[in-house]
């Protein structure tokens, strides 16, 4: 067995990535040894993709500082097809296969089994069975991957990668989508390969996971290497990887702020959802919650956790199907049946993707503003653009969006501004419960501190702030209460003083 | 100080610079009519200006006109609709044998097709607006259904004629108001055998009420610190526009007064015009085709504006139909065949987006003035409909070439 050979696959030194104005690596190192499960585990946002871009050449070779040996020479990848060819594949969380095709023409998509562009199927057919048998799926190659369940996909997206005769394999977060069964089932595999020789990157959050399969975890926070432990030589407890995932100074990141909860103002009750295509699947399982005036609470969970499903679900029911559950405003059943209902019972939901579900870009930033609130600013159906661009001009100045004038498009304006503008619209149409999905995602950190200060005046206004986040930290330096969030299920709760990132993590982990 | 006075001008000749960038498409536009139309104008030695061929330029083009009012909103919402031009060809036809074969009144026949139009268009817009169908798909279909329907009710045969008063809705003139010794007194002076007054002061109260306007705005962009457009383009192109309006209707006031669908027309223009600039429908209309999911999440019913805009679509293509049967003064089973294509046409060249949430109304008139100008010259020249279909395909090609070109620069 090769597995225990000491020679390095792949050596990454002293990686430094930038962006504008972020430094998203910062001499990160990475070894990972010929015939090992190397795991890398880190936070969102603390560069595990960002890191993996750049191994496969997604940011080629000049875009980044440092170096990468892979397999004894110094490897410079231009694109993901140079990587491939070198043996290096990655499989994303979001599965790149073609739902309305078979999983035979899956697995050979860009590398047809063809002669002269004519597609040799006998061949397709027969390869495809080896490689299914290899992956121990049991299903015809004939079969559209629309009808495979995601753990399924996932064992098509391994199969297809050994097709291609992989020596490096990066897993991004595998078993994020999975039930219980298939993710020991995806382990059992992973492990298998090994055996077979196949060395392995796991990206995941399930550190119980990671200690089963991981030969070696490396642990990155903030874009640099924290350490490297290694499973042969010690024993890796699941305590040891939380410290040193979130292990930094949290104070004085968030502006203080008086914490003085009122009374109850929205309570959920019996929340359950349906997802909108596969009926058979409960995305959001009995959640019940509630949020005083005043208070900012906080729901924590990983990506694909179901939290941005709950609040679509709540808002204008924008998510989901069979919905059912009670929503009471001050006690009161609320009607939440539609969005302009939704808005109108004092509901905002500043979404978590302002690109795609918030904004109009090509619009202006005045026209954008009143979006939410037309007749605020109109009479009879007749606009009044003085009165728009007052209130925007207003909003503008209130909020610090820089800009030269509302007239501006959106489209030109940085991501902290083009936030601002998201919340201007939403504090525009006077809500009393504002949810904020991921408020702070993508923005610099000047602009999140005057994002957290807007926070704090609404909350000392009397109006109940319900904050989703990935970033621990943020949660509890903003947060009264934090719900923690996991399989579509609500599976802890812990007050300000209670909360830890360890704790969260824990409940997260270990459900 | 001479310093300073050089870096004035430095500033100002840079913002007309950008200003003239980030309106290319407007300016170009209206640029691009005015040059067709002195070549016409040119090359078919006068006639394209005749106040005939001008009356008969603005009757040619009015059902296209009209549709493309409701296209542009179709459009801009994010659809398109393919049946405009046999739901058209339907309306003429069942007016036809309302009138004609049935003996209902004119009114009441000119009310039903309204009505009917108005039915055809949530027909097809709840597909699209419920089901989520493409509208492509669905209004196809119902180009290929009531194509179908206007042979079947005409039988195959052509039905008139229509009685007088059904034709003036498009043959038809404002009668002149004022007392006929004014023409009588104007007449020798244009060289003319008369002169309709009421043209004459519709031309100078249209331009009046285009400078006033641009005035207003103007006070407004300058009162919230807006760079707005640079003086001399904003006096050029009112000028222009001001001078062009009354130049035509002195031209038309020569000749038989003002058409009656030239009211209809100009009016329509005017309301959808202040609808999609001035009312939150319209408002609505441009973010849910800008961002469908975002207006959705603001509380906008997305859906029921898309149905609403098929229904105003549907009542459009009946109103002209009415117009196409009655200028023709029969219904014929071809009548609107191809049509959609010229009403599409002249919205992409007014500038529209292909992906919705972009375009004006007045750059959908433009459009389709800037095709039927070509059309029209193109006849007059005696050049064969080959070449013109070709020619008409080029412009649109080269408008939208222009448009995807600029907005790459602007990215």
């Amino acid at each position: 067995m090769t597995g225990c050979a000491m020679t390095a696959l792949l050596e990454m030194r002293s990686i430094t990535k930038t962006f504008p104005g972020v430094k998203a690596l910062d001499e990160v190192n990475l070894t990972v040894r010929e015939g090992e499960i190397h795991a890398l585990v880190g936070e969102n946002g603390a560069g595990k993709s960002t890191l993996m871009k750049v191994l496969s050449g997604v940011y080629p070779a000049g875009s980044y500082e440092g170096e990468i040996h892979y397999d004894g020479a110094l490897a410079e990848f231009r694109d993901i097809s140079d990587s491939e060819r070198r043996g290096i594949i990655i499989i994303h969380q979001e599965l790149a296969l073609v739902p309305l095709l078979s999983i035979a023409e899956n697995l050979f998509l860009g590398n047809e089994q063809a002669t002269r562009g004519v597609i040799d199927w006998q061949a397709t057919f027969r390869r495809t069975e080896e490689l299914l048998r290899k992956v121990g799926l049991k299903e015809a190659p004939a079969t559209l991957v629309d009808n495979l369940g995601v753990g399924k996909q996932q064992l098509v997206e391994i199969a297809k990668a050994l097709s291609k005769e992989v020596r490096l394999l990066i897993l991004d977060e595998p078993t994020a989508a999975l039930s219980e069964s298939d993710s020991q089932a995806l382990l059992n595999l992973i492990l298998e390969l090994k055996a077979q020789g196949v060395t392995s990157i796991i990206i995941s959050h399930k550190l119980n996971e990671v200690r089963r399969v991981a030969d070696t975890v490396t642990v990155i926070r903030d874009g640099t290497t924290i350490s490297t432990l290694d499973a042969r030589v010690e024993k890796i407890t699941e305590d040891r990887i939380v410290r040193d995932m979130v292990g930094r100074d949290i104070a004085h990141r968030y502006p203080e702020r008086e914490r003085r909860a009122g009374d109850v103002l929205f309570e959920v009750g019996g929340w359950n959802v349906w997802h909108p295509t596969h009926a058979e699947r409960q995305v959001i399982r009995d959640v019940n919650f509630h949020v005083r005036a005043g208070e900012v609470v906080g729901i924590a969970g990983l990506m694909g956790s179901g939290r941005t499903e709950l609040a679509m679900s709540l808002f204008g029911r924008s998510y989901g199907r069979n919905i059912s559950g009670q929503v009471a405003i001050r006690g009161v059943p609320a009607d939440l049946s539609s969005v302009d209902r939704a808005i109108a019972a004092g509901l905002a939901y500043v979404t978590e993707d302002r690109k795609s579900l918030g904004l109009v870009l090509e619009e202006t930033i005045q026209r954008n503003i009143t979006l939410a609130n037309l007749a605020e600013v109109s009479a009879g159906g007749v606009l009044n653009e003085n009165e728009e661009t007052k209130v925007s001009e207003r909003y503008r100045r209130a909020m610090n969006i820089r800009t030269p004038s509302v007239f501006q498009r959106v489209m030109n304006l940085s991501g902290g501004n083009q936030q601002k503008v998201v919340l201007s619209k939403w504090l525009f149409t006077g809500p009393e419960i504002l949810i904020l999905d991921e408020p702070t995602r993508g923005i610099d950190v000047g602009a999140k501190f005057e994002i957290y200060g807007i926070i704090n005046e609404l909350s000392a206004e009397g109006k109940g702030v319900v904050m989703i986040s990935s970033e621990m930290p943020e949660l509890l330096g903003m947060c009264d209460r934090i719900y923690i969030m996991n399989e579509g299920a609500f599976v802890g709760e812990l007050t300000a003083e209670e909360a830890s990132q360890e704790r969260i993590m824990s409940l997260i982990v270990t459900e | 100080m001479a310093v300073a006075e050089t870096t004035g001008a430095e500033v100002e000749t840079r913002n007309i610079g950008e200003y003239l960038m980030s309106h290319l498409r407007e300016y170009g536009l209206l640029f691009a009519l005015i040059v067709i139309m002195v070549f016409f104008q040119v090359v078919t030695d006068g006639t394209l200006l005749r106040p005939v061929n001008i009356t008969n330029l603005l009757l040619q083009n009015s059902y296209i006109i009209i549709m493309a009012l409701g296209m542009l909103i179709v459009i801009v919402s994010g659809n398109i609709d393919l049946s405009v031009g046999s739901v058209m060809g339907f309306i003429g036809a069942l007016a036809a044998v309302m009138i004609v074969e049935m003996g209902v009144s004119t009114y009441l026949t000119m009310l039903v097709c309204l009505a009917v139009g108005g039915v055809i268009g949530a027909a097809q817009g709840y597909w699209v607006a419920y089901w989520k169908i493409p509208s492509f798909i669905v209004t196809l279909a119902g180009m290929l259904v009531f194509r179908g329907l206007s042979l079947w009710l005409l039988e195959g045969q052509s039905v008139g004629p229509f009685p007088k008063e059904f034709q003036l809705i498009a043959n038809g003139y404002v009668p002149d108001i004022f007392p006929a010794w004014i023409g009588e007194a104007l007449a020798p002076i244009f060289d003319a055998r008369k002169v309709n007054v009421l043209a004459l002061v519709t031309g100078f109260v249209a331009a009046g009420f285009v400078v006033w306007s641009g005035l207003r705005k103007r006070a407004r962009d300058r009162a919230y610190g807006i760079v707005g457009e640079p003086r001399s383009f904003f006096v050029a192109r009112n000028v222009i526009v001001g001078a062009a309006l009354i130049f035509i209707m002195y031209k038309l006031s020569t000749f038989r007064g003002l058409p009656n669908v030239l009211i209809t027309m100009g009016v329509l223009t005017v309301i959808y015009a202040f609808i999609t600039e001035k009312t939150t429908i319209g408002r609505r209309v441009y973010a849910l085709g800008g961002n469908a999911k975002a207006a959705k999440l603001s509380g906008i019913r997305t859906e029921r504006l898309t149905f609403l805009s098929f229904v105003n679509m549907g009542v459009l293509a009946a109103a002209a139909g009415m117009v196409f049967a009655a200028r023709l003064n029969t219904a014929q089973p071809k009548a609107g065949f191809a049509l959609e294509l010229d009403v599409i046409a002249a919205v992409f060249i007014g500038g529209a987006s292909m992906s919705g949430g972009v375009g004006k109304i007045v750059g959908a008139v433009v459009g389709a003035f800037l095709m039927g100008v070509l059309n029209n010259g193109m006849s007059i020249m005696g050049i064969g409909i080959d070449y013109q279909q070709m020619i008409k395909g080029l412009v649109l090609l080269a408008a939208v070439i222009f448009d995807v070109y600029n907005k790459g620069k602007q990215g």
